[in-house]
């Protein structure tokens, strides 16, 4: 099953003790604050979990995959996520036990 | 950004809660992504983004210290993809 907003703000309400509305609330307020963190050029630092970066990508060619016309794509900032090793090493844990 | 100064940020977003409920509330946020993503399950958060994991089929590879080749097993590594709103923000800031 895919986990949701939803399944997070449930958590926070049964594991954390948060009311209903607090824990949708804290959800949303936790994503924004990475959000804006990116936003403003900050990159974000979640020890245990992961690195979200921004890299900046300058124009380079492109094409429409359906006409094969050449359209170039503009220059734009996007943002990376780099697992952190513990995250990496609980994946590889995993599928070890399973193969 | 690091963990701790978004725990002090949303601890000022809830004046309510006590800082000890913020600390938990990340921490149960990263615990549970973390949780279900290793067992292969997906995350999708609207806005933001989305968590799979990206498979990497075995392939032959070589110790650049020896030169010999050396078997690399298959493997899964964790992908994630920007939202739309996450994109846009991101993007349109510079």
């Amino acid at each position: 099953m895919t986990l949701t907003k939803a399944d997070l703000a449930d958590l926070l309400f049964e594991q954390v003790g948060l009311n209903k509305r607090e824990a949708k609330d804290m959800v949303e307020a936790f994503f924004e604050e990475v959000r804006t963190a990116l936003e403003t050029g900050d990159s974000v630092k979640l020890s245990g979990f992961g690195n979200f970066e921004l890299r900046k990508k300058s124009e380079r060619p492109g094409r429409n995959p359906k006409t094969g016309e050449e359209i170039p794509i503009t220059a734009r900032r996007v943002v990376t996520f780099h697992a952190s090793q513990k995250l990496k090493s609980r994946v590889e844990e995993h599928y070890a036990s399973t193969v | 950004m690091t963990k701790s100064e978004l725990i002090n940020l949303l601890a000022e977003r809830f004046p309510q809660l006590v800082v000890k409920d913020a600390e938990l509330s990340v921490k149960a946020i990263l615990d549970a992504m973390t949780d279900n993503l290793s067992t292969g399950e997906r995350i999708e958060i609207r806005g933001f983004g989305s968590f799979s994991l990206n498979y990497r089929p075995p392939r032959l590879g070589r110790n650049p210290k020896t030169g010999s080749k050396v078997q690399v097993p298959a493997k899964h590594v964790p992908h994630f993809k920007a939202g739309k709103e996450l994109r846009d923000r991101v993007d349109s800031a510079t």
